[in-house]
């Protein structure tokens, strides 16, 4: 019997000190409010660590898709130890260069550069939801 | 005493469901950008849930203020899984309860209360900044 999902979890990896950490928040909330509502949902990535057994669920609960800043992978990594594998793994660094997008340079709030990749980064985001719903 | 000059490392949650993250965030910001430039810094928080070895040293040789949105107490919690321990830490739920006329909102964005919050409380944590480089010199 197929099972449909219903929903997507995205855990951003929401990283303080590069642009591309909040190039990452601001792009999953993006998908979250105004791409995927209502198909999607979140959980604060140091919930795996602070957060209980319901919390550690999450990624087994719905099937996942981690959005990273950098080749670190913090979100897909902890998420995978901490919860469950992830569906998807997509890095901002990737898809940057896929888009032709340089340039970033503030973490704090979004510059013209860190618009145009949020937006970038959320239609990414939001197909790979859609990948993962199909 | 080494000779190195040591830093204040904050350490917001920057939580992604709540609100109260975003004001964790700004507030660390504000004061590593704005308030105390030089002499505080952060890194990634995640680095330290997969145990990366320059975050971890960062954060294990200078004295560490974190900021967590709320009560889950996520950025101690991470810090302390790694054995660090947090010279303070502060609750972005505690600073609206003293500013109940800021109600903050948005999470991409703050709202102009939460933006006057932020100022409001980054100069609090600020003067624990002062106190614990003070304490490094003595
Ligand atoms: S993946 Fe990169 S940007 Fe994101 S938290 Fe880790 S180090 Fe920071
Ligand atoms: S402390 Fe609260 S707001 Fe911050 S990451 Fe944890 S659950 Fe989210």
């Amino acid at each position: 019997m197929d099972i449909k999902v219903l929903k997507v979890g995205i855990v951003s990896c929401s990283g303080e000190a590069l642009p591309e950490g909040t190039v990452s928040r601001v792009a999953c909330r993006k998908v979250l409010d105004e791409l995927r509502p209502g198909q999607t949902v979140t959980i604060c990535l140091p919930l795996f660590i602070a957060g209980g057994k319901e919390e550690r669920e999450f990624a087994n609960k719905f099937p996942t898709v981690t959005v990273d800043g950098c080749e670190k992978m913090c979100a897909a990594k902890s998420t995978e130890r901490l919860s469950g594998k992830p569906a998807r793994s997509l890095m901002i660094r990737d898809i940057l260069k896929k888009h032709d997008i340089a340039g970033l340079k503030q973490c704090r709030g979004l510059g013209p550069a860190e618009k145009i990749a949020s937006d970038a980064v959320a239609e990414e985001v939001a197909k790979a939801v859609d990948e993962v719903l199909e | 005493m080494s000779g190195k000059k040591r830093k204040v490392v904050v350490l917001p949650c920057s939580g992604i469901g709540k609100t109260l993250g975003t004001v964790g965030r700004e507030i660390a910001y504000e004061l590593i950008e704005d308030l105390r430039p030089g002499v505080t810094t952060t890194t990634c928080l995640p680095l330290l849930m997969i145990e990366d070895p320059d975050a971890k040293k960062l954060v294990t040789d200078n004295p560490v203020i974190t900021i967590d949105g709320c009560p889950f107490g996520c950025a101690r919690k991470s810090a302390e899984s790694i054995g660090v321990t947090v010279s303070k830490g502060y609750r972005a739920i505690d600073f609206c309860r003293v500013h109940k006329d800021l109600k903050p909102e948005g999470i991409s964005e703050l709202n102009e209360a939460g933006k006057k919050l932020v100022v409001l409380a980054a100069k609090e944590v600020a003067e624990e900044v002062d106190r614990l480089l003070a304490e490094e010199k003595s």
